[in-house]
């Protein structure tokens, strides 16, 4: 299968790369192309020029900035699954780059360019607005900052404007006494999710009460969403199995998961349970090994 | 994939592009949508490397670009200027095979063929970055290639028998 034409742009710099961007408005980025090069195979999407910003060397880094994790747009997904203090500190986006795709996909896919896919059944988007992520995003007038919330917007859409790059997340490190696991349900490994649920808890110095519990899930609907009404409900109870079963119940109010070929809308939501209940255990178990647990 | 790169290919232009690849230089013209597979087997007649779905899901295509295992349908073969390519040619010297194909042989580590030039790639970057993979590694470091003929059993079996023999090559000093 082969793409539509296009014309093929190097830049050197991020500068240039926006130029380019302003001056084609058909352009798109091109980064790691695990989702790019596939759409454009199945002509799902044919834009006619492509800024190939994958040798930006200075944009995949991983940087400790004291409260929160500063990750380069092009990190690699394997570079990121494999970093110290992300396997150490945040378990959750561990857990979910790990489940991103095959080894291959990961060795060539940036996280960058998997949130900015915007597929609301991909792993990261997920974790990330779980872990109330910011985004920094670059445009000609400089750089801005949108909160997990604000960045998905819609199925495959984010606040990334056509002449804007992302070039950085940023993940707040957990509190003390957190925990943190994410959980996707899938036929095969590599597959897309069928459902996903992402979760950190916060506990009250005594171990028994949870200060602050947060629950999302994608796959059901056109972006991740928060599960409001079962962190609310969560918020200074202790965790027990009642509490946990009472969570996934009020979990999946307001989830609208799709009935495919994958699976139908009751399965999904049934799935959505299971994996809430799954990652509210495993956060829990976590909590008090370092910043939120390692278990591989 | 880093070292020099064009700066502008143009979509009804052909480019030049010069890859390395298993230790050769080789030229060729493509235009900006030809995939690097597509460039192996067409322009450069390297047809070891296979198209399965051409979608990026099987690993039939998967090469290893600078030390990395990636499936070449899913990279433009412009994105490959100045890389370092190993396809499934450059595995064999002459006629004596490199000893993950003599794994996957002696351990039927294949039936049809056709996934395992892509498996063999997998494999040897698999086994440069974790050169003693438990049974869980291997299964993790070959989800991306797709087989239908073994069920993957002996693949691991055979997976780990390179190890084996790349580590005892190792001990004795030979490459």
């Amino acid at each position: 299968m082969i793409p539509k034409k296009f014309d093929y742009y190097s830049p050197g710099s991020l500068k240039e790369a926006i130029r380019l961007l302003r001056q084609n408005e058909e352009a798109k980025v091109l980064a790691g192309g695990q989702s790019l090069l596939p759409l454009m195979k199945l002509r799902l999407a044919a834009p006619t020029a492509l800024v190939d910003i994958s040798k930006l060397a200075d944009l995949s880094y991983i940087r400790d900035e004291g409260n929160y994790l500063a990750i380069g747009a092009l990190a690699a997904h394997d570079a990121v699954e494999h970093d110290v203090t992300i396997k150490d500190r945040f378990t959750l986006i561990n857990d979910a780059v790990a489940r991103i795709g095959d080894q291959q996909v990961r060795n060539l896919g940036t996280i960058g360019g998997s949130v900015c896919h915007a597929d609301p059944a991909a792993d990261l988007p997920v974790a990330l607005l779980v872990a109330d992520a910011r985004f920094v995003i670059e445009g000609e007038g400089g750089k801005r900052i949108v909160t997990a919330r604000d960045f998905f917007v819609d199925l495959f859409t984010t606040a990334v404007g056509h002449d804007e790059i992302l070039t950085e997340l940023q993940v707040p490190y957990l509190a003390e006494r957190s925990g943190s696991a994410y959980f996707k349900h899938s036929l095969r490994e590599a597959d897309f999710a069928i459902a996903n649920v992402g979760t950190i808890i916060t506990m009250e110095g005594d171990g028994k009460r949870c200060r602050e519990a947060r629950i999302g899930f994608g796959s059901a609907g056109p972006t991740p969403v928060r599960a409001a009404s079962a962190e609310q409900y969560l918020r200074e109870r202790p965790l027990d199995e009642g509490t946990i079963a009472e969570a996934a119940e009020r979990a999946i109010e307001g989830a609208s998961p799709p009935s495919d070929v994958h699976g139908s809308r009751e399965y999904r939501l049934k799935m959505i349970k299971v994996l809430t209940q799954r990652s509210l255990r495993l956060a829990l178990s976590r909590v008090g090994l370092a910043g939120g647990g390692v278990e591989r | 994939m880093s070292g020099r790169n064009v700066r502008v290919a143009k979509a009804d232009e052909l480019t030049e592009v010069s890859i390395r690849i298993n230790g050769k230089e080789y030229r060729g013209e493509v235009e900006p949508r030809t995939l690097l597979v597509y460039f192996l087997r067409d322009e450069l007649n390297l047809t070891g490397t296979h198209v399965g779905c051409d979608t990026g899901h099987c690993g039939a295509c998967t090469v290893v670009v600078d030390g990395r295992a990636v499936k070449s349908c899913m990279v433009l073969a412009v994105q490959a200027i100045g890389a370092e390519i190993l396809t499934v040619e450059g595995l064999a010297e002459g006629e004596k095979l490199h000893p993950i194909q003599e794994a996957f042989t002696e351990n039927h580590g294949l039936q049809c063929g056709f996934c395992t030039p892509g498996l063999l790639m997998s494999t040897l970057a698999l086994l440069r970055e974790n050169p003693h993979p438990t049974e869980a590694d291997i299964r993790r470091g070959i989800e991306g290639n797709l087989c239908r003929c073994t069920g993957y059993v002996n693949v691991v079996k055979s997976v780990r028998a390179a190890a084996r023999a790349l580590s005892e090559a190792r001990k004795e000093g030979s490459p």
